[in-house]
């Protein structure tokens, strides 16, 4: 038992050495080189986790102050060759209840999505080339929450510094996508676990429109990082939106039944 | 007079509704007793609802030119084993000051639901919904309309049904319904507007079938989504959800229309197909019964313009194309008609939404003019305010009844 109990933190260890060995870059290396390799390896961290579910708590604040609540359940499938597949249900507004959503994201291309709508009991296929819109009408738009595609940007590395702490890659991403309301973002990853701790977006003009800034971040399942909060500011208009997670579980067993127009139309 | 004494009796009592709808909620907020609703989800809401008519009634014993009403609708769930199991309970109730056939109660869900790999098995009383179109759900054949509710037909009554759904890998989702008793629809009564004349007696159906409303009627559907394109191909065997009509005049007594439900066959096909900003919709049914087989189309598109005018509002444009076989002797306002209409959505944290939108009958010129605007307020109230325009109408149009009964209608909930 005692063996048994040393041999899978052994195999444990060795698999999170193995996706932790930091990154070494050429000399001859371009920027947009270690750009892209940053991002893969970012990529690659996240792998495997399977499925999540998670409740979500958004609080959406004016330049006034006035606060407005959302509260939802998100589910995630991951999938081998594609996007993961998500189911997001509104509780709250209450008017909303019920309310949801099922995406099959992709890597290329505009993602699959249906809305059910509870009082009609109607599932709708809906365009999905929205990116840019506000998510429910907070500042998060629908691709800052949609899933991050390697293929989705071009990359160039930046630099390396300091935030919060942790030593940074600094790079910045160009949206490949033209619908996409960014002209590009920056981003820092901690060069040990690579996870996002701050982005900054700039908008069509290339002036800054928004910071994003995660916190509190816990490791689950199989040291998958999530944060437990995060914050975005628009700096032009004032608005922010905080998204504060809780509940998080991960491979639970979910399959591709528990993400389909059915499920959508019974989720809650 | 005794109109506006009404209203205020009415006023009366929905504030006294609202303010128990409050100290419910904060009842349950402050004393945290361990009970039997604990497993249990209760949400749903009350509304009151302020109807005004632009002129005045054409019909005798039609009453007035506003009417209040009040509506409560609550909704009991809750599931055992991890969700494989589920029950819901959600009834409606409508007091109206003026129509009494308006004032209902109807059960809209009482079901059991189990979930298992492959199959869901549902059982009681629930409602379904197929199609895409938006001006007119032809392929929808499963429930009854509520029509005493709301002219757009969107409100339905609850179908007692057993419902299996066969969810395959990668053939689509195959569903089986059982339907052993039919729902008459709902018509409003003598003193409401936005009726026919003479009224539609609803104490008096004929059924085709010797069982009446215990017919038992079945359907089937298969649906699946290929790429952008989402399919859907419907059957169903039993009495026909639209009624027609037969008058009905005795001495001594005021005619009457008698609701005629015949019994009939329906193959329906539904698409659409998606790209980009736009969805391209079409449903097409044939339906054979009693003196009548036809054939019934709607067809259309939506695009979407994002982020209009350097704003996060959303506009939306819809145009449908309405073909029935039968022509004008058709008791459907679409026979060769067009739906234009325009969605906005301000995308904001109040979900201000605006629909307008007019169907225009291009044999006769006939047309309507619809609106709904929508927005939430704080957190737990929504107003809605929504009208519709009758133009042109002439006799021959099944719509020349409403000649007179243009109407503004404005509607606040409170969800708990």
């Amino acid at each position: 038992m005692k063996h048994q109990r040393l041999l899978a933190f052994a195999i444990g260890a060795a698999a999170a050495l193995s996706v932790q060995a930091e990154l070494t870059f050429a000399p001859n290396e371009t920027a947009q080189q270690k750009g892209l390799k940053i991002a893969q390896a970012v990529d690659q961290r996240d792998e495997g986790w399977g499925d999540w579910s998670a409740d979500a708590e958004m609080v959406l604040k004016n330049r006034h102050g006035q606060e407005s609540r959302r509260l939802m359940r998100m589910e995630a499938l991951e999938q081998e060759s594609d996007g993961d597949k998500r189911i997001i249900v509104f509780r709250e507004p209450r008017d909303v209840k019920g309310t949801a959503f099922l995406v099959f994201t992709k890597k290329v291309g505009n993602d699959d999505q249906w809305l059910y709508l509870p009082a009609l009991k109607r599932v709708k296929r809906i365009s999905s080339s929205n990116k840019s819109g506000p998510f429910v009408g907070s500042e998060f738009a629908y691709e800052d929450l949609s899933s991050q595609e390697v293929e989705k940007y071009t990359y160039r590395f930046l630099r390396e510094e300091e935030l919060a702490g942790q030593n940074c890659y600094v790079i910045e991403r160009v949206p490949v996508d033209k619908k996409s309301g960014y002209t590009k973002q920056i981003a820092w990853f901690d060069t040990s676990e690579y996870r996002n701790l701050k982005t900054e977006y700039y908008d069509r003009k290339g002036e800054l429109l928004k910071t994003f800034v995660a916190h509190g971040y816990q490791s689950y399942g199989k040291n998958y990082w999530r944060a437990d909060r995060f914050e975005m500011i628009n700096s032009q208009t004032g608005k922010s939106t905080a998204l504060i997670w809780e509940n998080y579980v991960f491979t639970k067993g979910l399959n591709d039944r528990d993400f389909d127009k059915n499920r959508l139309k019974r989720a809650r | 007079m005794s109109d506006f004494r009404l209203s205020i009796g009415l006023t009366r009592l929905f504030c006294i509704c609202f303010v128990a709808a409050s100290t419910t909620v904060h009842g349950q907020e402050e004393i945290e007793v361990p009970g039997i609703w604990d497993e249990w989800d209760v949400s749903g809401f009350l509304e009151a609802e302020v109807r005004g008519f632009l002129d005045s009634p054409k019909y005798a014993r039609q009453r007035g030119t506003t009417g209040l009403s009040l509506a409560l609708e609550p909704e009991f769930f809750r599931e055992w084993s991890d969700g494989q199991w589920a029950f819901e309970m959600t009834p409606f109730g409508r007091y109206d000051g003026v129509d009494s056939e308006r004032s209902h109660v109807d059960l809209r869900e009482f079901y059991f639901h189990r979930v298992s790999d492959q199959w869901e098995l549902r059982f009681g009383v629930s409602k379904v919904f197929w199609g895409v179109t938006e001006s007119q759900h032809l392929v929808d054949v499963i429930n009854q309309t509520d029509l005493v509710e709301n002219l757009d037909m969107e409100d339905k009554l609850g179908q007692p049904m057993i419902n299996v759904s066969w969810v395959t890998d990668s053939a689509g989702v195959f569903d089986f319904f059982y339907l052993p008793y039919f729902r008459e629809r709902t018509f409003p009564g003598a003193k409401g507007r936005l009726r026919w004349d003479p009224t539609v007696d609803v104490d008096a159906p004929v059924y085709e079938s010797s069982l009446e409303e215990w017919h038992p009627d079945v359907a089937l559907r298969w649906s699946n989504t290929f790429g952008d394109l989402d399919l859907g191909l419907g059957f169903f065997r039993g009495t026909s959800r639209d009624p027609l009509f037969t008058p009905q005049v005795a001495p001594g007594r005021e005619p009457v229309l008698r609701p005629v439900y015949n019994l009939m066959s329906q193959l329906g096909l539904d698409a659409q197909w998606t790209r980009d900003a736009w969805l391209l919709k079409f449903e097409g049914i044939y339906r054979d019964g009693r003196g009548q087989h036809y054939g019934a189309l709607v067809s259309g598109f939506e695009y979407s313009l994002y982020g209009i005018l350097n704003t996060s509002a959303d506009l939306g444009l819809l145009a449908e194309y309405h073909y029935d076989s039968r022509t004008d002797e058709a008791l459907t306002p679409f026979n060769r008609d067009v739906f234009a209409g325009v969605r906005l959505a301000l995308n904001d944290t109040q979900d201000t939404a605006l629909l307008a939108g007019g169907v225009f009958d291009h044999n006769t010129a006939a047309s309507s003019v619809r609106f709904e605007f929508e927005r939430r307020l704080g957190d737990k109230y929504f107003v809605s305010l929504e009208g519709q325009w009758f133009a042109n109408v002439v006799e021959r149009d099944l719509t020349s009844f409403f000649s007179d009964d243009s109407f503004v209608q404005l509607a606040l909930r409170r969800y708990f």
